[in-house]
């Protein structure tokens, strides 16, 4: 034992040693800050390369969120005057602060930190770094230099539970949600609005997995679902393995987050998905022009491109395809009425009035489920 | 070719050159692994170091880092000394953030000299209590401490999730699960204008009290001594039981703190995020330290700086995240497949006729 201590104790003051003496090139250090501030004193030269930096929360091959916002990233880089880099699998808190200092240390001028849980750390390190420009996904706090933004999805979930309505056979529509949080839930209620507005007869059942991405639960949490006779699935989470559930059992399934049907090509009837390019390199623009604003909250809709649906399944008859195209075309025209009243809560009692439309505040902060939803918020 | 000879006499500095060469072994193939990438090996290693010890802020990241892991890991290696397996620094440590938020929103209006005592002394007693369960199911009912410590690890997270996505919920937070910010009070800050926080020097003084302890009391040598047996330490008239009720206790409790330190000082609130496997990793510290405080937070601190610089060279060389669970896996696996050198060694084998 006492060897074990002299020897990391020699190897410890080794380690010091050659820290200190890298250490003492502070130069070096500067340089990687330096660039940063001429940024704010130049920041209308026109040949001036723009860095972006992308922080996620998983592998970016998980054909789902963070692959997603990696489509986006790629968008951004196709441009002649930009160079990006991200980070993966970063865990939200102590860990993600470090990252989003550290890219903003190395200059780089804008950062999309794109989960919910490095929203603090966002704001935190933005403080520190006013120079440099924030974007982080899914949140609902702005500082100076830091924008929140999202995207419509409901709207995606909304036509995607019009297909589910029309396609089911038992009136049973199945949702392995993740978190039961704002997001999630509106995501289920527009789903249950638009299944509804097709089949008034339908009814979604909902299972909480709390994961956002553990194949085997989901997948497990699926086929209770379709156990308990629902013939179409839908997901909040970035695994395929629901819709491999599905099509296994040989009913339907509805996939998010992007393309899903290479998955279970004979389940799956279309899928919400993001679509970050557009806003990305409108961001990047911004930032080159110096018109880019912090402060803002940012709820991009279909209309601006962020958010649609997957193309249809062949399984889907033309009649469907035309009724869901006739009201994507609406929501891409800018008409969004998916929550104007008269909408229900569960206990059948009247929650948005006749005549009004939910607000983006109630919105964001929905934890109640509509008439047709079983299944509870907790 | 060779013969695997006991080694009759300690093997002199063989340690450090075990070490070192396990190093240099994973790092080659590291090397061979970004060459495979297309990378530039040397500029990848460069960029490696850079990340972990090159620089200030590198220093800065991996002591933030080190200190849960070294509070857990320390809590982890006392119950391992006396060979009671507690897996459970993962629950404890929820436990104990659950204590510190307990406190910090009751009183947010308490001055820090009291609120801060308060929120560790309730981080220790929630941790302990929570490994004094399976330590009462070993001693009275012989269920085997393995299982119910790391059961109970998926309960505490439940009940951790319950409370910010129920009663501890922030109405300000758009549903969102997340206790409301602690008051000033009960953040514990950093120490002069860095990012390393007063947390270290509680690490300190934790280390040097619990090996105090360990060589100065009587309760210290008597559980040095039960770590031979339960069988060896009823012979010598300690009170066995006793013993595994307090280390589990004081084992929980220590994670209990790292949990409170990591909630007040870097989160400044209780939610999910949280729980990032401090509890698991610290396991790994303790046997790659061999349960010596010394060496555990030295074990800590080179794993936190191995993670923080594997980032950068992510950001650098945009090579995937798996990457850096690799280069640990491999460390960890050669350093420790390496001790088997030291009760070992290699002959070359000779012909028969001598």
């Amino acid at each position: 034992m006492k060897k074990m201590l002299k020897l990391f104790v020699a190897f410890a003051a080794m380690a010091l040693l050659l820290s200190l003496v890298a250490c003492g090139e502070a130069p070096q250090e500067k340089k990687a800050e330096e660039p940063a501030v001429e940024k704010a004193e130049a920041p209308k030269e026109e040949s001036k390369n723009i860095k972006a930096g992308f922080v996620y929360v998983s592998p970016v091959g998980d054909a789902g969120y963070s692959y997603a916002h990696d489509l986006g990233r790629k968008a951004v880089d196709a441009l002649d005057y930009t160079t990006t880099a991200f980070v993966e699998s970063v865990p939200e808190g102590a860990d993600s602060e470090r990252v989003i200092r550290n890219m903003a240390r190395k200059g780089f001028d804008i950062i999309f930190t794109t989960s919910f849980g490095y929203m603090d750390p966002t704001i935190k390190v933005a403080k520190e770094f006013p120079e440099v420009d924030f974007m982080h996904c899914s949140g609902f706090k702005k500082a100076e230099n830091v924008n929140n933004y999202f995207g419509r999805i409901y709207q995606s979930r909304y036509l995607t539970g019009m297909v589910s309505g029309a396609m089911t056979k038992t009136n049973k529509l199945g949702y392995v949600a993740a978190f039961p949080i704002p997001e999630v839930i509106r995501g289920i209620n527009a789903f249950a609005l638009g299944a509804r507005e097709v089949n008034p007869d339908a009814e979604i059942r909902v299972v909480w997995t709390k994961t956002w991405y553990d194949p085997a639960l989901e997948k497990d949490a699926a086929k209770s679902l379709l156990d308990a006779g629902c013939d179409v699935i839908a997901q909040h989470q970035d695994s395929p393995a629901p819709q491999e559930a599905a099509q296994e059992a040989g009913a339907y399934s509805v996939g998010y987050n992007s393309d899903m049907s290479s998955f279970a090509p004979k389940a799956h009837l279309t899928s919400a998905i993001w679509n970050w390019g557009p806003m990305y390199v409108k961001m990047i623009e911004q930032v080159k022009n110096g018109t880019w604003k912090g402060d803002q909250s940012m709820w991009w809709s279909m209309q601006d491109g962020v958010v649609d649906i997957a193309p249809m399944g062949p399984m889907v008859p033309e009649d469907v395809k035309a009724k869901v195209n006739a009201r994507k075309a609406e929501l891409k025209s800018g008409k969004d009425t998916i929550f104007a009243g008269p909408i229900k809560n569960q206990k059948g009692e009247v929650v948005i009035a006749e005549g009004t439309t939910a607000p983006d505040g109630d919105l964001l902060g929905m934890t109640w489920f509509v008439e047709g939803v079983v299944g509870t918020t907790e | 070719m060779f013969k695997i000879i006991k080694r009759e006499e300690p093997w002199k500095w063989g340690a450090l050159v075990i070490l070192l060469g396990a190093l240099l072994f994973s790092l080659a193939v590291s090397a061979l692994l970004l060459v495979g990438q297309g990378k530039d090996v040397f500029e990848g290693l460069n960029i490696l170091w850079q990340g972990s010890f090159g620089h200030l802020w590198a220093l800065e990241g991996a002591l933030l880092k080190a200190i849960p892991l070294f509070l857990c890991s320390l809590g982890v290696a006392v119950a391992f000394r006396m060979q009671i397996w507690n897996i459970g620094a993962e629950g404890q440590f929820a436990l104990g953030a659950i204590g510190a938020t307990w406190m910090a929103l009751s009183f947010p209006d308490l001055p820090a000299v009291i609120l801060m005592p308060l929120m560790f002394i309730m981080a220790f007693i929630l941790g302990g209590t929570w490994a004094l369960i399976p330590a009462i199911l070993k001693l009275k009912l012989r269920v085997n401490e393995i299982i119910s410590t790391l059961m109970l690890n998926y309960i505490a997270i439940l009940l951790l999730d319950y409370l910010v996505f129920g009663v501890w919920k922030d109405p300000t937070s758009f549903g969102f699960p997340m206790t409301s910010e602690f008051s000033s009070n009960a953040i514990i800050h950093g120490i002069g204008g860095s990012k390393v926080h007063w947390g270290l020097l509680f690490c300190f003084v934790v280390g040097v009290g619990l090996w105090a302890f360990m060589r100065f009391t009587r309760l210290g040598y008597e559980l040095q001594a039960s770590g031979e047996g339960a069988r060896v330490a009823k012979y010598a008239k300690i009170r066995y039981g006793m013993l595994v009720m307090f280390v589990m206790c004081l084992s929980g409790g220590f994670a209990g703190w790292a949990g409170c330190v990591e909630t007040s000082a870097v989160l400044n609130r209780l939610q999910p995020s949280l729980m990032v496997g401090y509890g698991y990793t610290a396991i790994v510290v303790a046997w790659l330290a061999r349960l010596e405080p010394l060496n555990i937070a030295f074990a800590s601190f080179l794993l936190a700086a191995l993670r923080v610089g594997v980032e950068n060279l992510q950001l650098e060389l945009q090579i995937p995240a798996a990457y850096g669970s690799i280069l640990e896996g491999l460390i960890l696996l050669s350093v420790l497949a390496g001790q088997f050198f030291l009760t070992y060694k290699l002959e070359p084998k000779r012909s028969q006729v001598k």
